[in-house]
């Protein structure tokens, strides 16, 4: 009885996933097309569409950017908060609340505006579109995400374990890097993984920051407005599967980084 | 022996609340000097003041006679050993220990024998590579300690380390630390809200009340002779009478109180308000007279609790029809039961006038 009770909540769950993730599902099983267009009825599967894609060397460069671009902003960005995170719960500065409120604001600002905000500042001051500039702006765009994380975990336990490395003679820099670092690590990596996440497959930023070199995500806007090919489907699939994995891999740093805080 | 930590007039406050309200204390070399006081009273912060983790707002703390009041942590001869141990997760326990020795950049070879001679002396030999996780509290407490004395301090400042362990660790590791104490010859200051372990380990016990000391001296001074009111409740269970004063003379004063009057020794002005402290083993049951004996007249026992060591008795004076509760220990072979009616008397010289 308890189980037939439940039956309208489980349609309700298959409905609900359906809708999210329908979409992507068509994409990758379009992506094995035997075919020239990416459109019911499939037919298939052939892997003639990754082997077209992979022999497209401006893709294949783009990808390599991309990858590029994700790990070193999420290097500075993931840097960068750790240094904040540890600026606001260690020292507790004047006006805490709105040093935080100044760090997480940018989250709620369209990336568009960011973009050309950042677009107008970079002409400003000289430096050109590139992809310099895309990773400067997936900086700014994921440093207030990455400083959540890390400032959640740092707890009032890492307190004494800060005074005690300073007190047995560490200087600033040891304390952070040989102590605190390690003991965050977990978060530090989860924060790592989803700032790479989000600029992999970022797009309006590096559409409009970027010049001669591009990302994935604009070469793979340039051929959809070339049309529709399961071509296109195939750089879709690889893009989601590389987002998962990093997903997958920042859900384990997440549920460690939680399951360590006390 | 000199002094080597001299606190003068030294204040805390935080807005306009005032944690350390002008302290004055002089630690002397190889002591064991016990912070004590309940949760709040501000000894917590007097410890980091030393350690060098909170600066005072107003006043000076010198160590080994210079002026440290804002010299950080790492530039004094003082190693903080905390409550919750603060040990690194992330490394085995050799390398807890050797931290410091590595941030005063000794070298390897040093390095490896402090290590081994302080987990040595903590008992905790051959535990070198095991990670902190999987010790006991007791043991990373060990380790909290080696860690702290493997950079020989002058000073070891210890904040409540032995609030988390359970009540028979707790007794070895006071035990321990006296032991360790002596053998490194290190001044200790030990915090804690425990009247009993400050009693066990200490050479001074200062009692901290509000920010300020109410009373600094030697366990046994502090416990039979208490400075004052709040000394006198603090440590252990006192029966505290209160009054005024009738006369004063020949070095002893009459207080009326509500059980009568009580002469005890002491000197004061006439019409003041005191109180008398009387320890509950310190009342016998029996009439005796004398000029040494203070007749505190017949009780009724309205309780009894056998502890084992002796038996408590909750007792109401009847002399005076006042419902003043006297608390009594017996010796625990005394049969008596609640509503048995007996003498009461004590010593003069064990009575103690408080004035404040």
């Amino acid at each position: 009885m308890h189980r037939l009770r439940n039956i309208p909540s489980y349609v309700y769950l298959v409905l609900a996933l359906s809708f999210i993730y329908l979409p992507v599902v068509v994409l990758v099983l379009f992506s094995f097309q035997d075919g020239v267009l990416p459109v019911f009825p499939f037919t298939g599967p052939s892997l003639q569409w990754y082997e077209k894609m992979l022999a497209n060397d401006r893709l294949v460069e783009s990808l390599g950017n991309s990858i590029m671009v994700a790990l070193l902003s999420s290097l500075v960005t993931t840097v960068l908060g750790f240094l904040a995170a540890y600026g606001m719960a260690r020292r507790k500065p004047r006006f805490a609340g709105g040093v935080r409120f100044v760090l997480m604001a940018p989250l709620t600002v369209s990336y568009l505006i960011i973009g050309m905000g950042l677009l107008i500042t970079l002409n400003m001051i000289g430096i050109p579109k590139s992809l310099f500039a895309v990773g400067l702006g997936h900086v700014v765009i994921n440093l207030p995400l990455c400083f959540a994380i890390i400032y959640s975990q740092f707890g009032d336990h890492l307190r004494n374990i800060d005074w005690a490395a300073r007190d047995l003679g560490a200087s600033d820099g040891q304390t952070l890097f040989r102590v605190i670092a390690p003991i965050m690590k977990p978060s530090l990596l989860a924060s790592f993984c989803l700032s790479a996440t989000l600029s992999w497959d970022e797009f309006i930023i590096a559409f409009l920051l970027s010049r001669f070199d591009v990302t994935l995500p604009v070469i793979i806007f340039e051929m959809l407005r070339a049309g529709l090919t399961p071509e296109v489907n195939a750089a879709g699939t690889m893009v989601f599967a590389i987002s998962m994995l990093t997903i997958g891999i920042t859900a384990i740093c997440m549920f460690i980084a939680f399951r360590g805080k006390k | 022996m000199g002094t080597i930590v001299d606190l003068k007039n030294v204040k805390k406050s935080y807005g306009p609340v005032t944690a350390v309200n002008d302290v004055s204390l002089k630690i002397s070399q190889g002591e064991f000097v016990v912070l004590l006081g309940p949760s709040g009273s501000g000894k917590t912060t007097i410890l980091s003041m030393i350690g060098g983790f909170i600066v005072p707002t107003d006043g000076t703390i010198s160590i080994n006679g210079k002026d440290m009041t804002t010299i950080p942590p790492a530039f004094r001869p003082t190693v903080t050993v905390f409550q919750d141990y603060a040990l690194f997760p992330h490394m085995t326990v050799s390398e807890n220990v050797s931290f410091g020795l590595k941030m005063r950049k000794i070298g390897k070879v040093e390095r490896q024998k402090q290590t081994a001679k302080s987990l040595d002396v903590v008992g905790l030999s051959g535990f070198g590579n095991r990670g902190v996780h999987e010790l006991s509290g007791g043991q990373r407490q060990r380790v909290a300690l080696a860690r702290a004395i493997a950079v020989e301090p002058a000073v070891l400042l210890l904040d409540e380390p032995l609030g988390a362990l359970d009540l028979k660790i707790r007794h070895q590791m006071q035990e321990e630390l006296v032991h360790l104490q002596k053998n490194i010859g290190a001044t200790f200051v030990h915090v804690t809200h425990d009247q009993e372990e400050a009693m066990a380990i200490a050479d001074n016990i200062a009692l901290i009340n509000e920010g300020k000391i109410e009373d600094y001296g030697p366990p046994d001074r502090v416990y039979l002779q208490p400075a004052t009111l709040f000394a006198a409740r603090f440590m252990g269970e006192s029966n505290i009478f209160s009054g005024t004063v009738e006369s004063s003379e020949g070095g002893f004063v009459v207080v009326k109180t509500s059980i009568g009057n009580l002469k005890v020794p002491g000197e004061c002005e006439s019409g003041s308000n005191v109180s008398v402290a009387i320890r509950p083993e310190q009342l016998y049951p029996g009439t005796q007279t004398g000029e040494e004996i203070i007749d505190i007249g017949e009780v009724q026992v309205s309780e009894v609790t056998f502890q084992g060591t002796h038996r408590l008795c909750r007792t109401v004076n009847t002399k005076n029809e006042s419902d003043h509760t006297i608390l009594l220990r017996l010796p625990p072979e005394q049969e008596i039961k609640v509503g048995d009616v007996i003498p009461l008397y004590s010593k003069r010289s064990q009575a103690v006038l408080l004035k404040k």
